[in-house]
């Protein structure tokens, strides 16, 4: 185990520890000792930018599962570091940020610090193994503490929904995701992801590879709230915002991006990857902003804006796999770039935000954007915070924001100019969409800013008196648009630490040795269509921000029924009532039904085996000759056979039955098995008195009840099964094909054994272990019986008393 | 259920010859059983007939003071005497349940064969008389 290892798993260690510091050291708020560690981790993935910058990968193999090639591979290139630095970075701020949002009085502050802790754990593990089956287990590992840090307040019933929610869907794309995986084993035989992209021709020519590219994806989009899986964002809303803030604006759904992106080298040759990701996460983007404008809470707005910036960022990653076509000037590869500026950049702008709501709603109460109002005087700070999140979200200058929106035009216009995939039809509308969404994106950022902090304060609507954060609270905000703006100033001290580098990760194979991407981010590139867009986006937005009453109505014309949400809700209704109605149907409770399934069963497996295998054949040869006894003996067994069927008393079916095993006892006689024919005329006695003991308290027989299909059911299974048993005996008696050991018995009885009796000798001799298990059943059937009857009469003579 | 006791004295005489009778066929068909047609499991059987006909000329209680044995005991007996002799045989280092026999020249009955696997028999034998019992007298008691 080297540092990196132990850096991976050193939250998951250091949970350990939290419940007895949650416990014993109660004067210091637990968060104070938990901020340590993500700082910590902080300061050490810093240095390794330099190591990425010069296209340097560091790998390193903790043995897990040798046998089966699952290795604990850590191997940090641009790609993972960058993650790793957003999850460290984020994950102090976050961490900070709680410290003063939750109460140490109120609040169970053990569990929500492992929970936390796990989570980081997890995603790091997600962003910096290198072997698919343990990025799969970190990848559960989220979706668990995940659900753990939303039903935190498990009291609530919306906590609780919600939590179920996002459970369900994201581990039902994790397992989508494991087949993949699985299907990528098994074209390449490898684990590793790096050997997957060494064998990326192999796999582009693999009949497996459309369906472990779709299952893949489904993984990436789930994890990622892209349409139509982004149900679940909205209702995780209820987690404390902190958590809101860490995992699902900034971490846990960019996961299904950093899939996206580090599968990219291995899928992204391919047309459907390219129409498939970047129309799902156009459509995303689009019908996530349109839906932000609608919501009244504050976090639901961010949670619909989330899933939309996702949508853009995806859309991008699927457009940048055309630079794999075209090589890598920088015309083709600016998709990529813009992709991980925005990552970063959404990653600042959105935290910031939730933070800010975070504090409006811890001090006033309320996060209802109807209530609120007028609060630009009284929270001045979260006010800026809040103007340079939403200025940035909207993509307006001065702010980082401005910077990845015109790259994501730019990129998006490029994809008009694109002479494959068959782009040239629909090409258009990629742009288009782009422009729509980011409208919207516009409308939704001034109706959070200003209804929030403009127009009149209402105190009486309020559960608190409003008044600034603490200061703790307003540090990790105000770090994060520090960020924000000073990117837009500089945003050049990221292109070749860490944009550069995880363009690398992308286009693993593009470069040749000691080339670099050209990343230059510049603020200004004269008046350009994409200028003319932004300045599009603020005149149409203003007007649609000012005119949102008016044609607010639009919302109503979709019907509330139809809505994913139902859907979903439906879906899960459906399906449980459908499996309690299907198991009610043939769970009947009625032996007489199981036991028809059982030789409907039997008659279809065995009848149908022999059907297609043709097994049924009939020799003569071997044969014995039928004697006069027999025929004699087989008439007398038929008709006792039928006297017993068709009975009406129970006595004459005992009778019945009686002769049946007497008759059974002569056949024994006549083909000469003596110690057979003893052994089935005692028994067959005692069993016939038993009979006659055992029914004589029961009731007549009742055939009338019984209706005519019930019985027509009953002669058809009864029928099928005495053909097949009989075909069957008939089928293997012809079809021997080795002699039997019997001979052997015969021979050595007498020397082996010491005794003339073979059927006794192997009773007791070559085979008495059988007979001695065999006695052991009789002695637990006596002991059955008898415990039956005494307990029971015990049971009655105490209710007597 | 029987409200007054009827005299049964050919059937009471009969039993006491008969069920000796049945009692040495029994025993004849179990020691038998090694060379000729019977064994542990039929004369175990055919004993608690012969059991089960004193039960019927006579009642239950008279036949528990004839026979003071708990049957169940018996079964037990039984299991005990045949797991037993399977693991006798890891005394001379063989297998379980690994049986020998020899001739030995006894003082009244001759040359005679001996087999480890009549013991084995016998907990057989015992083992069908007490579970048969068992059950026919515990269903009988049962009022």
């Amino acid at each position: 185990m080297q540092l990196l290892h132990l850096a991976i798993l050193s939250p998951f260690l250091f949970a350990f520890i939290i419940p007895f510091l949650a416990k014993y050291a109660k004067r210091v708020h637990t968060g104070w000792f938990v901020l340590i560690l993500p700082v910590l981790l902080f300061i050490y993935f810093l240095p390794m930018i330099r190591m990425t910058q010069s296209g340097e990968t560091l790998r390193s193999v903790l043995e897990w599962i040798p046998s089966l090639g699952i290795n604990f591979t850590v191997y940090i290139d641009g790609l993972g570091l960058l993650f790793a630095l957003l999850i460290t970075g984020i994950g102090s701020l976050v961490t900070l940020y709680s410290i003063f949002y939750l109460s140490k009085e109120k609040e169970q502050l053990g569990p929500f610090y492992v929970y936390l802790l796990m989570f980081m754990g997890a995603m790091l593990g997600v962003v910096l193994v290198d072997n698919v089956m343990v990025l799969y287990m970190f990848w559960e590992l989220t979706s668990l503490s995940s659900f753990l840090l939303i039903g935190y307040w498990y009291k609530r019933d919306k906590s609780r929904y919600g939590a179920a929610k996002s459970l369900l869907i994201t581990v039902s794309g994790g397992l989508c995701m494991l087949g993949g995986f699985i299907l990528l084993y098994l074209i390449t035989d490898s684990f590793s992801i790096r050997e997957m992209v060494h064998q990326v021709q192999l796999i582009a020519d693999h009949e497996l590879f459309i369906p472990a590219m779709i299952l893949i994806l489904l993984g990436a989009f789930t994890k990622s709230a892209q349409f139509p899986f982004y149900i679940w964002l909205p209702d995780a809303m209820e987690a404390p915002t902190p958590v809101s803030a860490y995992l699902h604006s900034a971490t846990m759904v960019k996961a299904g991006i950093y899939v996206i992106a580090r599968f990219s080298p291995i899928f992204a040759f391919s047309a459907q990857w390219f129409w498939i990701v970047s129309l799902v996460g156009l459509f995303t983007m689009v019908w996530g902003s349109f839906h932000a404008v609608k919501q009244t809470d504050l976090k639901s707005i961010l949670a619909f804006s989330t899933v939309s910036q996702l949508g853009m960022i995806i859309s991008m990653l699927g457009v940048s796999a055309a630079a794999l076509h075209y090589g890598h000037t920088e015309y083709y590869t600016v998709a990529a770039m813009a992709a991980i500026f925005h990552l970063i950049n959404h990653a600042t702008f959105k935290g910031s935000l939730f933070m800010a709501v975070g504090i409006i709603d811890h001090e006033t109460g309320t996060r209802d954007i109807r209530k609120l109002g007028g609060l630009m005087a009284i929270m001045p700070i979260t006010f800026t915070i809040s103007l340079i999140g939403t200025f940035s979200m909207a993509g307006l200058p001065p702010f980082n924001g401005f910077l990845s929106k015109e790259m994501f035009f730019t990129s998006m216009l490029r994809v008009t100019h694109f002479d494959l995939f068959n782009v040239q039809t629909w090409g258009v509308l990629f742009p288009l969409f782009a422009w729509i969404g980011s409208v919207f994106t516009f409308i939704y950022s001034m109706k959070l800013l200003f209804k929030t902090f403009r127009g009149n304060y209402q105190p009486e609507q309020l559960e608190k008196q409003a008044h600034e954060a603490p200061i703790g609270m307003l540090i990790p905000p105000v770090i994060l648009v520090a960020l924000a703006v000073s990117l837009f100033f500089f945003p050049n001290i990221l292109s070749y630490s860490l944009i550069e580098p995880a363009m690398n990760s992308i286009y693993p194979t593009l470069l040749a040795d000691h080339e670099k991407f050209h990343v230059h981010i510049s603020q200004w590139h004269g008046v350009t269509t994409e200028l003319l867009m932004t300045a599009g986006i603020v005149v149409i937005g203003t007007i649609g921000y000012l005119s949102l009453n008016k044609w607010k109505g639009i919302y109503k014309l979709f019907p509330s029924k139809l809505t994913l949400n139902r859907l979903y809700d439906k879906l899960l209704t459906l399906m449980e009532k459908g499996s309690y109605r299907v198991t009610k149907q043939y769970m009947t409770g009625f032996l007489r039904d199981y036991l028809l399934y059982i030789f409907a069963g039997f008659i279809i497996l065995i009848g149908g085996a022999f059907a297609i295998k043709g097994g049924f054949s009939f020799k003569t040869e071997g044969m014995a000759k039928i004697g006069v006894y027999e025929i004699i003996l087989t008439l007398v067994m038929i008709s006792a056979t039928v006297a017993t069927v068709f009975a009406r008393s129970r006595l004459t079916a005992i009778i019945a039955l009686g002769v049946v095993g007497y008759t059974l006892a002569l056949f024994f006689v006549i083909f000469r098995a003596p110690d057979l024919a003893l052994t089935q005329l005692v028994i067959e006695t005692i069993s016939v008195a038993l009979f006659l003991l055992c029914f004589y308290h029961l009731p007549k027989l009742r055939l009338k009840t019984k209706t005519r299909t019930f019985r027509m059911t009953n002669f058809i299974i009864s029928l099928g099964v005495g053909i097949i048993v009989t075909l069957l005996g008939i089928a293997s008696s012809s079809q021997r094909t080795k002699d039997s050991i019997a001979s052997f018995f015969v021979k050595h009885s007498h020397d082996l054994g010491g005794g003339d009796n073979v059927v006794n000798v192997i009773l007791v001799d070559f085979r008495g272990f059988d007979t001695m298990f065999e006695i052991t059943v009789l002695t637990i059937a006596a002991l059955g019986i008898y415990s039956m009857i005494k307990t029971k009469v015990k049971e009655e003579g105490k209710s007597g008393e | 259920m029987r409200q007054q006791k009827t005299n049964d004295i050919i059937l009471q005489t009969a039993t006491k010859l008969v069920s000796f009778i049945i009692l040495l066929f029994s025993f004849y068909l179990f020691l038998a059983g090694h060379n000729a047609p019977g064994g542990g499991f039929v004369g175990g059987l055919i004993t608690s007939s012969a059991i089960v006909l004193l039960l019927l000329a006579f009642d239950l209680k008279t036949v528990k003071s004839i026979l003071p044995v708990n049957f169940i005991y018996v079964a037990a007996v039984g299991l005990l005497i045949a797991i037993a002799t399977g693991a006798g045989s890891f005394l001379f280092g063989a297998p379980f349940l690994t049986h020998t026999f020899g001739h030995f020249h006894l003082p009244v009955l001759g040359n005679t064969e001996l087999a480890t696997a009549t013991l084995f028999d016998l907990g057989v034998y015992l083992v069908v008389v007490g579970v048969t019992m068992t059950i026919i007298q515990t269903i009988g008691e049962e009022e």
